[in-house]
C-alpha cells in the first residue's frame, strides 16, 4: 500500500476556493499600490497650490532634460494637471514608449505600431521625427513615483469603477494629506455610487484628523455607521480615546450598531456559502439517492460518474475551444446532454454487465463498483491523462456581485439554481412520468410488478441509468467549481453516501433536507473550528446520528422496510 | 380491566396500539392467555398477527398500552428480544429460520438452555446430558436420524420441524409459532398439529395460523384479529360461525 | 464436531498444513538470507525479506478483517485505520528512540516538532519510549476505538452497507485529522527516519529477519486464536449472527456483545499487523487511512476466500506479490485495471474466493463419491429428495 499524495483538495470546503473571487487579482495588484497612491495624493496636494493653467505643457518640457529629478517633478505635475491626455502620457512612460527630443523641447507618445502622438496636442504627429529621438529613461525611484501618479489619476478617471475602488482605497488608507483630493473630487462626482463612498473616505479621513470639530466628527460618524462593514468597524474603534463625550458616545453607539449589523450579515453569509456546499452535495448525491435510495443498488462508482461528466463538459469545450469559438458561453448547453448520455450509458452497461447478477448481495455490489471505480479511473488516466484539466466558466458563470453585505459569485449562484432544477426535475419525473411510475412500482414489489407486465430488468437497466446520468450532469456542474482530474469523484463519494443515508434512504426530500443541513452546518462550524476539523466533526456527527437513527432522518418505518 | 399485579395470566396484552407511518396495525388489542393454555390466532392478512409476535417478543415496541408476562411479573414492552427470550418466551417466525450453514446438532446445540454470555460460549465444552438432551428433542420432531445434517439441506417441513425443536431445546415457558404448517403437505400439517399437542401437554402454545382444518384439529380456543383488533374469541365452532368472522376473514 | 479435545479442533488438515509452511518461510528466509552467502542461488536478498515481513503483516490484517466479515458478516471499510494506528503506536516508539540523532539533535522532541516550533512533548506522547507501553498501546488503541466505536454501532444495529459505509467515515475522518500538523503525529509527512527498535539497528539484516520472524510468529498465534473463537461454541454464535441474526437474537444471544467482543479483538489484530508493518517498511503517515487501503485489504480477503482463515492470508500474499510484479514493470499502468478487475470478477465468478471454491469443488468429490456408493445400495436417503 503506498502512501498516497496527500490530497490538496481533502475536504468539499476547501475545494470551494477555486476561482470563488474571480477580481481578486487586480484588487490585489491594487493593493501593493496603496502606498505610493497615498503618495501621489500627498504631491497632488502640495502641486495643488503651484498649478496654473497651461502647467501640463510646461512639465512636458521637464521631460527633455533627461535629468530623472526633472522627470520625476514632471510626472507629478502632469497628474495633478487635470488634462485627460495625463493618463496615457504616464502610460506611455511606464511603458518605454515616451520619446523626447533635446533639441526641438517635444515630447512624444510612441504607439504600439510605431507612429508618433504629439504629447502637447494628443494629435498624430505627421511631421519628420527629429533626428535626436530618444526614450524617456525610468528608474526605480521614478517607477515609484510613476505608481502615485497613476494611483491619483484614478480618483479623476474616467472610468466610474476605477474611481470607486481609488475612492475605496482612500477610505482604508485615511491618510489626511488626500482629503483636497477627495474634496475636489467630490465636487466633480456625478455616479451616485462613487460619490457615496467619496463621502465616507471623506469622513474617514476628517473622523481621524487631530484638528476635526466635533460636530464634523459626530456627521462623519454617521456616514461610517451607515457604511456599516468591517472596515467601518475597524476604524470607529481605532479612533483615539481623548475624543470629547459625545463623540465618544455616538462612536459607541455605532460601533454597537455596526456589529449588531455585521452578526447579522455573518450568519447570511455563512448561510449562502452552507447552501452553496449543500446544493453542492445535493447535485453529486441525488443521484445516489435513486440508485442507492431507491434501489437498494450501493454504487461506489458514482463518483466516477460524476468525473465522467465533468471530462465530458472538459472535451465538449476543448471541440469548442479549436473548432468554434464564439460558441464558447453555450458549452455548458452542449455539455449537458452529452454528459447524461455518457453517464447514463456507462451506468447501463454496467448494470446490465455486473450489477445485476448481484442484486440481493449488497455487500459484494460494493466490492464490485469499487473495483469499477478503478477501472474508470484508470481509463480516463490513460486516456486524458493524470493531471487536471481547464475547465472554464462561460462569460455569465464568472464574476460576483454584492448583496448586502455579502459577495455573490456568479457561479455559486447558478449551481445552486441547477440544483433546484435538477431535482424539481427528478421529482417530476418520478411523479408523472410512465418511467417514473414504473420504477416505483418495481422498487415497492417486484414480483407485483413482473405480474402486471413491466419489464423489471429494463426498469433496472433505466432506473441506475437515471441515477448515473444525474451524477453525469453534477459532473458538469461540479467542472465549474472544481478540479477536473481522474480523482474528482473519489473526493465526493463520501461525502454523498453520507448525504443519503443522514437523509433516510429512498427519500429524494430527505436527500434535500440531509445535503442542505450538512452543507449548512459544515459552513457555520468552520469559524469555529476550521475546516478539517468542521469536516471531522460532521463526520463524526453523522456515525452517531446513524446509530441513533439507523435509517436516517427520514427513514420510512415498519415491516415494508426490513423486507 | 386487571391490575397487573393480580392478573393470574401468563401473557397479558391490554390495550396495545402500534402503528407504522399512520397505518395501525395493532388498535387497542387486547387479550390473555392463561398458564398451560394453547390458543390460537386467526385473522386475514394485514389483521396484526404479526405485529403481534412482533410485540410480544420485543422486535416491535408498542406505541401504548401494556404486555405483561408470567402474571404480572414482567413488563415485555420495557425488555429487548434477548432478554424476553431469556425469560422463557420462545418464537418460530413465519418463514422457518434455522441456522442453514450448521448441522441440525449445532442448531439444537446453540438453543439449549445455558450461559448465554460471550465468556460462556467461548470455553463452552458439550457433556453427555446436553447430548442425551439433544437427541430428546430430535426425539419429539422425528429428526434424530438427520441429526449430522446441514440445516440448509433440509425440506421445508423438517426446517418448520427443526424450528420448532430448537424452541423446545430453549425450554420455554411460552412458545409463540407464527404460521407453523404454511407450506407442509396434509400428512406433515396433521404431524404438526399432534406435534403441538403434545408440546402443550408441557408448556403454553400461542399458534398464528390461516390454514382452517389445521386449528379445527388442534381443537382449542381461537382468536380472530382484525384490524388490529380481537373480532371474536371462543371455540372454533363459535368463533367460525360468527357473522363479522365470516364476513370479513371466512367467507361464505 | 463439538466433542472434539479442544487443541484438537483447532487443527484441520488446512490449518496444519498453513502453519507448517508459515513455519518452513520464517525458518528458511532468514537462513537463506543470513547464512548463504551473497553470490549462491540460493541467497535470499534483504531487500525479499522485508517484502515478505511486509506481506505477513498484510497477512494478519486480512485475518483480522475475515474474523469479522467471514464469520459474522460485518465488512468493515475502515480496518486501515487499526492498522494504521497500531503502527502509529510503533512509530512513536521508534520516533522516540531516535533520540538526540534527530537533525536537529533534540533528545526529547521529533524533528517534525522541532520544526513546528513546540517546546514541550504533548502528553500524548509521553510513556512511548517504554517498549511495554508503547506495545500495550498498538493493542488498546485500534481496540479502544473499536470498542466505543463498536458499542454504538452494534447496540443500534447499524448493519450491512451502513455499518461499511461509517467504518469508511470513521476512517476518512481520522485520515484528514492524521493530515494535520497540530494533530501532533507529524502531519503529512508522518514518522520515519526509525534508528533502533529495542536497541538494534531497524536497518541490519539481524533485525530485519528477526522482524520477519516476529511477524511470521505473531500471524501464527492470531491465526490459532481465530481459529480458537470460530471453532468454539462462540464461533457457531458467530455463524449464526451471520446468516439469520434475528433469530440468534430470539434465542436469547446478546448480538452485540458478541459482534462487539469480536470487532474489538480484530481490531487489535489490526493493530498488532500495523505495529509489525512499520518498522519492515521505515515509514507510517495518513496514507494508510486512506479508505482505498482499507476496502484493497477485503478484496484480499475476498481473493483468498472469506470465512476461510487460511484464504485471507492467502488472498493477502497473492493480490500483493501481483501488485509487487506488475507495478514494478512497464505493467504498471495496467495495475489498476487489473485490481479493479479483480474486484469485479472475484465478486462475479468466484465469490468464495481461491480457498472456498477449492473447499467446495472437494466437498463435491465426496458427495459424488457418495453418490456412487449410493447407487450400489438402493436405499438412498429419502429425505434428500423431499
Amino acid at each position: 500500500m503506498p502512501p498516497p499524495p496527500p490530497s490538496k483538495k481533502a475536504t468539499l470546503s476547501l475545494r470551494l476556493s477555486k476561482r470563488e473571487v474571480p477580481g481578486s487579482i487586480a484588487m490585489g495588484k491594487f493593493c501593493d499600490r496603496v502606498l505610493a497612491f497615498v503618495l501621489a495624493a500627498g504631491l497632488l496636494v502640495a502641486a495643488a497650490g503651484l498649478a496654473h493653467a497651461g502647467s501640463y505643457e510646461d512639465a512636458l518640457e521637464k521631460f527633455t532634460t533627461d535629468e530623472f529629478a526633472d522627470t520625476a517633478d514632471a510626472v507629478t505635475e502632469v497628474a495633478t494637471s487635470g488634462n485627460p491626455l495625463a493618463a496615457p502620457l504616464i502610460a506611455a512612460l511606464q511603458d518605454g514608449r515616451l520619446q523626447y527630443s533635446a533639441k526641438d523641447k517635444k515630447v512624444f507618445i510612441k504607439t504600439a505600431d510605431d507612429k508618433l502622438i504629439d504629447a502637447a496636442t494628443g494629435k498624430p504627429f505627421d511631421g519628420t521625427a527629429p533626428d535626436d529621438l530618444d526614450t524617456v529613461r525610468v528608474n526605480n525611484r521614478l517607477r515609484g513615483v510613476i505608481d502615485a501618479a497613476n494611483g491619483a489619476l484614478t480618483l479623476m478617471a474616467p472610468d466610474p469603477n476605477q474611481r470607486y475602488e481609488s475612492a475605496q482605497h482612500v477610505f482604508k488608507s485615511r491618510d489626511a494629506a488626500v482629503l483636497p483630493a477627495v474634496e475636489k473630487a467630490l465636487e466633480a462626482e456625478k455616479t451616485e455610487r462613487v460619490k457615496k463612498v467619496l463621502n465616507e473616505a471623506r469622513a474617514a479621513i476628517l473622523l481621524g484628523a487631530d484638528d476635526t470639530s466635533a460636530p464634523d466628527r459626530l456627521a462623519a460618524i454617521e456616514v461610517i455607521r451607515a457604511r456599516g462593514d468591517q472596515d467601518s468597524l475597524a476604524l470607529l474603534q481605532s479612533l483615539p480615546a481623548d475624543l470629547p463625550a459625545e463623540v465618544r458616545t455616538a462612536a459607541n453607539a455605532a460601533i454597537k450598531a455596526i456589529e449588531r449589523n455585521l452578526a447579522i450579515w455573518n450568519t447570511v453569509q455563512n448561510l449562502w456559502y452552507g447552501l452553496s456546499l449543500g446544493s453542492v452535495l445535493l447535485l453529486a448525491a441525488i443521484g445516489l439517492a435513486i440508485t442507492f435510495g431507491v434501489m437498494g443498488v450501493i454504487n461506489m462508482a458514482h463518483g466516477e460518474m460524476v468525473m465522467l461528466g465533468a471530462y465530458t463538459t472538459y472535451v465538449v469545450q476543448d471541440i469548442i475551444r479549436t473548432s468554434y469559438p464564439g460558441l464558447f458561453d453555450y458549452s455548458l448547453a452542449f455539455a449537458l446532454p452529452l454528459a447524461f448520455l455518457v453517464a447514463a450509458i456507462v451506468g447501463i452497461i454496467i448494470e446490465r454487465t455486473v450489477i445485476r447478477f448481484l442484486y440481493g448481495r449488497p455487500l459484494e455490489t460494493l466490492l464490485a463498483t469499487w473495483g469499477i471505480s478503478l477501472v474508470l479511473m484508470q481509463a480516463v488516466r490513460a486516456v486524458f491523462g493524470p493531471t487536471n484539466k481547464e475547465v472554464g466558466n462561460p462569460s455569465w458563470m464568472s464574476g460576483a456581485f454584492d448583496l448586502g453585505g455579502i459577495l455573490i459569485t456568479y457561479n455559486r449562484m447558478w449551481i445552486i439554481v441547477f440544483t433546484g432544477i435538477v431535482f424539481v426535475a427528478l421529482l417530476a419525473m418520478l411523479r408523472f412520468t410512465r418511467l417514473g411510475l414504473e420504477m416505483r412500482a418495481v422498487t415497492q414489489n417486484r414480483q407485483m410488478a413482473a405480474a402486471v407486465g413491466i419489464r423489471t430488468a429494463r426498469i433496472d437497466a433505466l432506473t441506475f441509468g437515471l441515477g448515473s446520468g444525474i451524477a453525469g450532469i453534477a459532473g458538469v456542474a461540479l467542472s465549474q467549481i472544481d478540479n477536473v482530474s481522474p480523482n474528482l469523484g473519489q473526493g465526493y463519494i463520501i461525502d454523498s453516501f453520507m448525504v443519503v443515508v443522514f437523509g433516510g434512504v429512498g427519500n429524494l426530500w430527505g436527500t434535500l433536507v440531509g445535503a442542505l443541513t450538512l452543507g449548512i452546518a459544515n459552513k457555520f462550524l468552520e469559524p469555529f473550528a476550521g475546516a478539517v476539523l468542521a469536516k471531522i466533526a460532521i463526520l463524526v456527527f453523522i456515525i452517531l446520528f446513524i446509530q441513533k437513527r439507523p435509517r436516517g432522518m427520514f427513514a420510512l418505518k415498519g415491516r415494508a422496510i426490513e423486507a | 380491566m386487571m391490575d397487573k399485579q393480580t392478573t393470574s395470566a401468563l401473557l397479558y396484552l391490554d390495550g396495545i396500539s402500534v402503528s407504522f407511518d399512520g397505518f395501525k396495525a395493532l388498535n387497542e388489542l387486547s387479550f390473555i392467555v392463561e398458564p398451560g393454555e394453547m390458543r390460537a390466532i386467526i385473522g386475514p392478512n394485514g389483521a396484526g398477527k404479526t405485529t403481534m409476535m412482533d410485540v410480544i417478543s420485543g422486535k416491535t415496541r408498542p406505541d401504548e398500552g401494556d404486555v405483561f408476562f408470567e402474571e404480572g411479573k414482567h413488563d415485555l414492552s420495557k425488555l429487548d428480544e434477548t432478554e424476553i427470550a431469556m425469560l422463557g418466551i420462545g418464537r418460530k417466525f413465519q418463514k422457518p429460520t434455522v441456522f442453514e450453514m450448521h448441522t441440525v446438532e449445532d442448531n439444537l446445540q446453540l438453543s439449549l438452555r445455558n450461559d448465554r454470555s460471550v465468556r460462556a460460549t467461548l470455553f463452552w465444552q458439550s457433556s453427555a446430558e446436553q447430548e442425551k438432551r439433544i437427541d430428546d428433542v430430535l426425539d419429539i420432531v422425528r429428526l434424530r436420524p438427520l441429526r449430522q445434517r446441514i440445516a440448509g439441506s433440509l425440506s421445508h417441513g423438517q426446517k418448520q420441524w427443526l424450528e420448532i425443536a430448537m424452541l423446545l431445546a430453549q425450554d420455554p415457558k411460552l412458545l409463540l409459532v407464527d404460521e407453523p404448517v404454511a407450506g407442509m403437505t396434509d400428512v406433515e400439517t396433521m404431524q404438526t398439529a399432534e406435534l403441538l399437542r403434545e408440546i402443550n401437554k408441557t408448556k403454553t402454545v400461542v399458534v398464528v395460523e390461516h390454514d382452517m382444518a389445521f386449528v379445527r384439529e388442534l381443537g382449542v380456543k381461537v382468536t380472530c384479529l382484525h384490524e388490529g383488533s380481537v373480532l371474536a374469541e371462543g371455540t372454533i365452532d363459535d368463533v367460525s360461525t360468527n357473522d363479522r368472522v365470516v364476513e370479513v376473514y371466512l367467507g361464505r | 464436531m463439538m466433542s472434539a479435545h479442544p487443541l484438537l479442533r483447532l487443527l484441520d488438515r488446512g490449518s496444519t498444513l498453513f502453519l507448517v509452511l508459515l513455519g518452513a518461510f520464517a525458518i528458511a528466509i532468514p537462513v537463506l538470507n543470513l547464512l548463504v552467502p551473497a553470490g549462491s542461488a540460493l541467497h535470499v536478498s534483504t531487500y525479499f525479506v522485508a517484502l515478505f515481513g511486509k506481506y505477513v503483516c498484510y497477512g494478519l490484517l486480512a485475518l483480522s478483517i475475515d474474523l469479522i466479515w467471514g464469520y459474522v458478516g460485518i465488512l468493515s471499510l475502515g480496518h486501515g485505520a487499526f492498522f494504521a494506528l497500531g503502527g502509529y503506536a510503533m512509530g512513536m516508539y521508534l520516533m522516540r528512540q531516535i533520540g538526540d540523532r534527530g537533525v536537529y539533535a533534540n533528545p526529547i522532541l521529533p524533528d517534525f516538532m522541532v520544526f513546528l516550533n513546540w517546546s514541550e512533548l504533548p502528553i500524548f506522547w509521553y510513556g512511548f519510549n517504554n517498549f511495554a507501553y508503547a506495545m500495550l498501546m498498538v493493542l488498546l488503541v485500534p481496540g479502544l476505538l473499536a470498542f466505543v466505536f463498536g458499542w454504538f454501532a452494534f447496540r443500534s444495529r447499524v448493519t450491512g452497507v451502513y455499518l461499511s459505509i461509517i467504518t469508511q467515515a470513521m476512517t476518512y475522518a481520522l485520515l484528514l485529522g492524521f493530515f494535520r500538523n497540530n494533530f501532533g503525529f507529524g502531519g503529512n509527512n508522518g514518522l520515519t527516519d526509525f534508528k533502533d527498535i529495542l536497541g538494534f539497528n531497524v536497518q541490519a539484516d539481524g533485525t530485519r529477519n528477526a522482524l520477519l520472524v516476529i511477524s511470521c510468529l505473531m500471524l501464527a498465534i492470531c491465526f490459532l486464536l481465530c481459529r480458537a473463537i470460530v471453532t468454539s461454541k462462540f464461533g457457531k454464535v458467530l455463524i449464526g449472527i451471520r446468516d439469520a441474526e434475528s433469530r440468534t437474537r430470539f434465542l436469547g444471544y446478546r448480538v452485540e456483545a458478541y459482534k462487539l467482543f469480536v470487532f474489538t479483538v480484530s481490531a487489535c489484530m489490526a493493530g498488532v499487523a500495523g505495529a509489525l508493518y512499520v518498522p519492515q517498511v521505515g515509514i507510517i503517515n495518513p496514507g494508510e487511512f486512506a479508505p482505498a487501503n482499507s476496502i484493497e485489504a477485503v478484496i484480499w480477503v475476498a481473493v483468498g476466500g472469506r470465512g476461510t482463515l487460511t484464504g485471507a492470508v492467502l488472498g493477502a500474499f497473492v493480490v500483493n506479490y501481483a501488485k509487487t510484479f506488475f507495478t514494478s514493470g512497464f505493467l504498471a499502468p495496467y495495475w489498476l485495471f487489473m485490481l479493479g478487475g479483480l474486484f469485479i470478477g472475484t465478486t462475479l465468478f468466484m465469490p468464495r474466493g481461491i480457498i472456498g471454491t477449492y473447499n467446495n469443488w472437494r466437498a463435491n468429490q465426496a458427495e459424488k463419491k457418495a453418490a456412487a456408493k449410493d447407487n450400489v445400495v438402493p436405499a438412498a436417503s429419502p429425505h434428500a429428495a423431499e
